[in-house]
């Protein structure tokens, strides 16, 4: 009998067999109703070329380019259609992840290098938004942590392992940075009411972009929510990537939440480097997280802001193509503008410095708001039209 | 290590590449270090009980039966294809579960899951087929319909007959763990087998990626057409990859006789009719399935199938014969009457509403279908339904007469 063929594979000498019996030419996706990045530049070619790598924990270029293949995309939103099961897929995969990134970041090349700028001395003004309008401000962005695969990719061991290191570094914060952690599967009803009713609490993702890829495995193992106690400065653990970096407070300052944001991250950084670990950064990409749409700074900088009649006026669209923002609605993306209200933010991650990008939502939120000021006392807004940013 | 790869290679169909990925053995590999700082580890490695999946909240077959022992047992193994055991619990670990409702919580990636995770496989069976030991039992096959007796039933109370269950091809992997091509393979097979169908099962093979709308609309009003799947139980165990390729439905020109290619399983086969002629249904049924398996047979496949446990399926609880015969039966007294669930249990048979699992019964109408797959043959299962849905018919006859009812003795599980 066949006994011997199931043999026991010690993971001393393999970690996963992949065995490839069929070709190419039969594996190659079917990408003929699909628009996303992915599709426009995966040929069956570069397709045959990459299915011969992994990078060195496994993650394959099926792994890539599965949530691109089961999301055909929508014919006005042009999705990213490929994700990184660790840091090693941006080389490994770089004949398909080099022209994905300069498409969906205006050009960026493989040579170009990517500018990090957290000092937010550097940033001019921002804290003078007319509070009238300006109903609050935000910046989030992405960390992860080096050595550890992504959340497509993780394992259990490796997901858990993530959330221990930034349980301890985040429980080192003091000041009006001192914390709490609140793990997803150990959280109280009271907790959980708390922090939904703080707009904190994130659920298990529904999105299929996001389900296909493979990062809600194991939901809700290793997942949580870490703010401070002025509930100013929030950390995700393990949801879209290792860590979700979020700085807000209501109200028209940008320069304030653009400080905590340095600060606190600069802090979490040196702790964990007391540990022994470091964020994935280079020199080329900056800081490396899952979606390739949030290269660089990772960074969406944004108001909720009251423009009634701006909203309204022909030249909306133009004026924020012009200042490279971006309009959602205020439940985020996706979402309507409700009242009036919308969610502006910067448009790129890639590219630009954190402080070049605050720089472009603060000066560019001042602008919008002068505009609408204009158009509330019936006066044109011709002689205000910015030059393309 | 070269030795051991080449039995494993022969024994496929095709020989490809074979890709190592981690550890120390870096072939295939091309990574420019410059990029990344040196002295950063590979993928870390960690202990078994370091991966342990968190199973306290979970009610479901795998969690009842998957200890830290035998997890560490075989979570470095892998199947020559290649499934791990993270792969074939992942769905189990993702879906708690219900407290009523247990599921089985795992799957098969292909054949050799059933061997190579045979630790957690066989306890999972044995709690989810009544106690079926495939260590030591046998499942008997039987697709003799001749031997039916009475299963004609009163078309006053029966409104129609289906009888269905799964195939898979031999050698190619199952939906958990199929690879674009390997679901292409078995699409081509079987489209191929199906188009040498004649007689009242010559029909036509309708894809999913290219079936007209009109076509679609068709498909729709027969109730023939299947959807990507939505319960997560399916989505988490990778089943729905690369939706809609190389899926399908191939049906008979009279509607009797239908096909499903590669949605749970490689195929689904369904024999159905209006009316109560189960034994035609099974009929056709087993005449079908017969003719389908000589024209894989002459191009050279085969199903997968074994003496321990029948036909090798996706879900475990599918095993055996894969069969669920079933009527759409109107028990308006009957079902309002308190002993109906007991009568239902010791009858062997189970109810669902009309529109399947998980849906109510509407106007007195009950799904009734056989409880058991795995330890009885098909042509006991259905006999078991003809017999029950019979007793169920004169129970509903006398509560009209006004005259009461037995519920009957429990009949056995296993019948070997």
């Amino acid at each position: 009998k066949s006994t011997n063929f199931y043999k026991h594979m010690d993971s001393d000498k393999m970690v996963k067999l992949t065995l490839k019996r069929l070709s190419a030419e039969d594996e190659y996706p079917d990408l003929s109703q699909h628009n996303n990045y992915m599709a426009k530049v995966l040929t069956q070619d570069m397709y045959k070329k990459l299915r011969e790598r992994a990078t060195p924990s496994g993650f394959t270029i099926d792994g890539v380019i599965q949530t691109g293949v089961d999301n055909p995309g929508h014919p006005f939103i042009m999705t990213v259609g490929c994700v990184a099961g660790d840091e090693e897929t941006y080389e490994v995969f770089k004949d398909l992840l080099d022209p994905v990134i300069e498409d969906r970041h205006g050009g960026y090349k493989p040579t170009d290098k990517h500018k990090t700028d957290l000092n937010s001395g550097n940033l001019k003004g921002g804290d003078d938004l007319d509070p009238n309008y300006v109903l609050s401000s935000r910046v989030r962005t992405g960390r992860s942590i080096r050595g550890f695969s992504l959340p497509p990719h993780c394992s259990r061991g490796e997901r858990r392992a993530v959330e221990k290191l930034s349980i301890e570094a985040l429980a080192s914060l003091s000041g009006d940075l001192k914390g709490k952690y609140y793990a997803l599967k150990n959280m109280t009803d009271a907790e959980q009411q708390q922090l939904i009713d703080d707009h904190f609490l994130f659920d298990k993702p529904v999105s299929p972009l996001l389900l296909a890829s493979g990062m809600a495995r194991d939901w809700p193992d290793a997942r949580g929510i870490w703010h401070n106690d002025n509930k100013t400065f929030l950390v995700w653990v393990n949801e879209e990537d290792h860590l979700r970096v979020i700085s807000m407070q209501k109200g028209g300052n940008m320069k304030e939440v653009f400080t905590r944001f340095c600060t606190g991250l600069t802090k979490i950084e040196s702790l964990f480097k007391e540990r022994s670990h470091e964020f994935m950064w280079n020199e080329h990409l900056g800081y490396v997280l899952t979606c390739p749409s949030n290269l660089g700074t990772g960074l969406r900088a944004g108001v909720h802001v009251k423009l009634p009649n701006l909203s309204k006026n022909t030249k909306f669209e133009e004026v924020l193509k012009k200042l490279r923002l971006q309009k959602r609605g205020t439940g985020g993306v996706d979402t309507a503008a409700v009242g009036g209200v919308f969610d502006i933010s910067n448009a790129d991650r890639l590219g630009f410095s954190e402080v070049e990008l605050v720089q472009m939502v603060v000066d560019g939120v001042k602008l919008l708001v002068d505009m609408e000021k204009r158009l509330e006392k019936g006066q044109s807004i011709d002689d205000l039209m910015p030059a393309q940013k | 290590m070269a030795s051991s790869f080449s039995r494993i290679l022969s024994s496929k169909r095709h020989i490809g590449i074979l890709t190592l990925v981690g550890g120390s053995v870096t072939a295939g590999f091309l990574l420019h270090r410059e990029h990344v700082s040196a002295g950063v580890p590979v993928r870390r490695r960690y202990p078994a009980s370091a991966e342990f999946p968190d199973l306290r909240k979970h009610n479901n077959c795998m969690a009842s039966n998957l200890t830290p022992a035998i997890y560490a047992k075989l979570c470095d193994r892998a199947t020559p294809n290649g499934f791990t055991l993270d792969e074939a619990i992942q769905t189990g670990v993702d879906n708690p579960g219900h407290p009523f409702i247990k599921t089985v919580g795992m799957v098969a990636g292909d054949e050799e899951s059933y061997e190579v995770f045979a630790d957690l496989l066989d306890p999972v069976i044995k709690e989810r087929h009544n106690g079926y030991d495939p260590r030591v039992m046998k499942h008997p096959t039987d697709l003799d319909s001749s031997k039916i007796q009475s299963g004609h039933f009163d078309e006053r109370y029966v409104l129609s007959s289906r009888v269905r269950t799964g195939r898979s091809i031999r050698g190619l992997s199952l939906p958990p763990a199929c690879t674009r091509a390997e679901r292409r393979e078995v699409e081509r097979v079987v489209v191929d087998a199906l188009s040498g169908l004649k007689g009242d099962l010559t029909g036509k093979y309708y894809s999913l990626t290219q079936m007209t709308e009109k076509e679609q609309q068709q498909l729709i009003d027969d109730h023939f057409l299947f959807d990507k799947p939505v319960s997560p139980l399916l989505t988490c165990a990778g089943m729905a990859r690369d939706w809609p390729d190389a899926r399908g439905i191939w049906h008979n020109i009279e509607k009797t006789f239908l096909i499903w290619v590669n949605e749970e399983d490689h195929t689904r086969v369904i024999s159905m009719e209006k009316g109560g002629n189960m034994k035609r249904v099974f009929e056709r049924f087993c005449r079908g399935l017969k003719e389908v398996e000589r024209l894989i047979q002459e191009r050279g496949w085969e199903f997968m199938w074994n003496e321990r446990l029948g036909y090798v399926l996706t879900c475990p609880s599918n095993l055996g014969t894969g069969l669920r015969a079933g009527v759409h039966v109107k028990l308006p007294l009957l079902s309002k009457d308190p002993r109906f669930s007991k009568i239902l249990d010791n009858l062997r048979l189970q109810k669902r509403g009309t529109g399947g699992v998980d849906t109510a019964a509407v106007g007195g109408v009950f799904d009734i279908s056989n409880l058991d797959r795995l330890g009885q043959s098909e042509v006991q299962l259905v006999q078991t339904v003809v017999d029950g849905v019979n007793y169920l018919i004169e129970c509903e006859k006398r509560l009209e007469r006004g005259q009461d009812i037995k519920v009957p003795p429990p009949i056995n599980k296993f019948k070997v």
